[in-house]
């Protein structure tokens, strides 16, 4: 099976900006090509009782689609960014409180649930919460060829048999969260999940590069 | 999560500031404060910045049924939607005071003062017309939401673009934007609302409020206007009483602050539209601005892929052969129905069978054990007394009295057995 080896696989330009706005706690934009996910954290705050935990921080994900009120596929996407943020963050560390994320889409051109990702481990970079390691989402096409595409553009998911979205962490680069759908083999799992591991290094790259020129000028 | 208090000292501060004609940010008593359009990369996107305060409008449409009084007229639908990003008191899914009034209030502001030609979204009359939806986000509350909000939404209606429609006898066809250009809407005016508020009972008039300021206001004034200085609505509320002066000096300053932003606006239209036509780059990933140290950006990057394919070949070879599954791995209980019970197995017969037993073999003896002692139990309660009766005492003492050795019969895992026995043992001695 001789697949993707001469494709070029690439990541479209993405940009990052952070706190942009000035009333939740943490807050980033990240811009993948024409998508972009604006992201806001509130939190470690107040809980409502019924939702607290007792040894731990709740979190709350909210989507805001760009048009209409949230729907099951937003909801799918909450709970995909939730246990990625759950298995990221020290939650341990701010028991009985909450932390909300909000993230609103302000274009979707394809590969929605990864920069929605990346725009979200930003703001929880920004608000300042320890993570146990940093995540990024990359998303992956497998078309009819089986050419494996990454970050895909809206056009490219839709003339695509698979599509594969994964969390993946900044140390071991481990998959913390995987979304797929389409059909696929075992193969093409394994290649898109080294893909991915290989471009989320270029993402954490960025994230390095962008915090250190944030920081740049404070000391 | 609640809004944080307002403190009385941070009250008294601003209502003394306000006294002495001084604002927080600097600003002076008329002064707007700066305001920024972007647009979004489709038709219809508008971003707008008032100060801090962020707002996003999208128009969108969709063919609908008209309502039954106006068969040819389009409908114009409005929706703020006060997002918890914007203020931690904000809530999702719920209709709060505040979200009811604005809405009603743009409402009033754009679908009243018909400023969009409704008429001209009317596709087959008394069947089909356009639904014009203008949902506005907030992004981030720092007061005058409604300004910000009435400034987004205007301007997105002016940029959307709806698809053309071709009409062949009875049949509609929407033409997608490669196809056919997509059309403008008519805007006749376009209305643009202006907020004053008032502090100690009217004696004091600031424009544009910020959030701190609209904590400690006593009332407000929204007064929308179209740059030929028609006023479309106007809306007082926090049970002020305002003199007539008062009102008419309002509506003065509004005409002056509403030409401004107008202009602003026609620029800013003008600006995405020439950017558009060169075919150079727009949007709001162009908008980020980059001389900022918060925001970087990365060009396009290609990912190396080498060793990929090698990568995935050595994984799956490492992995695991996984389990063959089996089918249905339920035994079947008596009076459980399933697809093949009682009947002759056509196909994969023996191997189905051999693979069952091999995932039960385990299972079964475990369950075995689990089964044998249900047995015994039963044959002993069978054998001992055959009534279970509420009572367990007089039971319980026959089965001590009459078989004594029979209950560690199977010794180690029946605890549940032991301890009835133990119990049994002890309590005649009560």
């Amino acid at each position: 099976m001789e697949v993707c080896r001469s494709s070029a696989v690439s990541l479209r330009e993405f940009g990052c900006e952070q706190s942009l706005l000035s009333r939740p706690d943490g807050s980033a934009s990240f811009v993948q090509g024409d998508t972009s996910v604006l992201a806001g954290v509130y939190g470690p705050a107040e809980v409502k009782v019924s939702k607290e935990i007792y040894d731990r921080a709740t979190v709350e994900v909210l989507i805001q689609p760009k048009v209409g009120l949230p729907s099951v596929r937003e909801r799918s996407q909450e709970q995909c960014v939730r246990e990625t943020c759950e298995a990221s963050l020290l939650l341990s560390l701010h028991p009985r409180s909450s932390l909300t994320l909000v993230l609103q889409v302000l274009h979707d051109d394809g590969s929605l649930l990864s920069c929605s990702l990346n725009s979200a481990c930003m703001a929880l970079m920004d608000a300042g919460l320890p993570m146990s390691c940093l995540f990024c989402g990359v998303t992956c096409a497998i078309d009819y060829d089986g050419k494996i595409i990454t970050d895909p553009s809206a056009a490219q998911e839709k003339g695509s048999r698979a599509l594969m979205t994964f969390a993946i962490d900044s140390t071991e680069r481990r998959v913390l969260m995987s979304s797929t759908k389409g059909s696929f083999s075992v193969h093409e799992l394994q290649q898109c999940i080294a893909v991915s591991q290989k471009a989320s290094e270029k993402i954490f790259q960025f994230y390095r590069d962008s915090i250190s020129r944030r920081y740049s000028k404070n000391l | 999560m609640k809004d944080t208090p307002l403190s009385n000292c941070e009250r008294d501060f601003l209502l003394k500031a306000i006294e002495e004609k001084k604002r927080l940010d600097g600003r002076q008593t008329y002064d707007y404060r700066k305001i920024k359009i972007t647009f979004g990369t489709d038709y219809g996107c508008c971003f707008v910045d008032l100060g801090k305060t962020r707002v996003m409008a999208q128009v969108s449409c969709e063919l609908v049924a008209p309502k039954e009084n106006r068969p040819n007229e389009g409908v114009m639908f409005f929706n703020i939607e006060l997002s918890p990003m914007a203020s931690p008191a904000f809530e999702q899914g719920r209709q709060s005071e505040l979200s009811v009034k604005l809405n009603r209030q743009l409402e009033r502001c754009f679908r009243n003062s018909k400023c969009i030609d409704t008429e001209s979204l009317c596709v087959v009359s008394g069947e089909k017309v356009w639904q014009i939806r203008v949902d506005v986000h907030m992004l981030n509350h720092d007061g005058n939401l409604m300004d910000a909000a009435s400034v987004a939404a205007i301007t997105a209606l002016c940029h959307f673009r709806r698809p053309d429609v071709g009409i062949q006898g009875d049949e509609v066809t929407v033409y997608s934007p490669e196809e056919r250009d997509p059309i403008p809407l008519s805007v006749y005016h376009m209305p643009i609302s202006v907020s004053f508020s008032f502090f100690q009972q009217g004696t004091y008039l600031l424009v544009d409020p910020c959030e701190r300021e609209e904590r400690v206001m006593d009332g407000l004034l929204m007064i929308a206007m179209n740059k030929h200085r028609e006023i479309c609505s106007i809306q007082s509320s926090g049970g002020i009483m305002l003199l007539k002066e008062q009102v008419m000096r309002c509506s003065k300053i509004a005409s002056v602050k509403v030409s401004e932003i107008t202009a602003l606006i026609s620029k800013a239209l003008e600006n995405d539209k020439k950017a558009r036509k060169e075919g150079g780059k727009f949007g709001f990933a162009e908008s980020m601005p980059q001389e900022r140290i918060t925001a970087l950006k990365k060009d396009e990057t290609s990912v190396e892929m080498s060793d990929v394919s090698e990568k995935a070949d050595e994984i799956i070879q490492k992995a695991e052969v996984p389990h063959q599954t089996v089918p249905s791995p339920v035994v079947p209980v008596a009076g459980v129905g399933q697809i093949g019970e009682d009947l002759q197995h056509t196909w994969g017969l023996d191997d189905e069978d051999d693979d069952e037993e091999e995932e039960h073999k385990e299972d079964s003896d475990e369950e075995q054990d689990e089964k044998n002692m249900d047995v015994e139990h039963e044959k002993e309660i069978r054998g001992c007394v055959v009534e279970i009766s509420d009572s367990e005492e007089e039971e319980v003492i026959i089965l001590q009295a009459e078989k004594p050795g029979k209950t560690p019969i199977k010794t180690g895992s029946d605890s549940h057995q032991k301890g009835a026995a133990a119990a049994s043992r002890k309590r005649p001695n009560k």
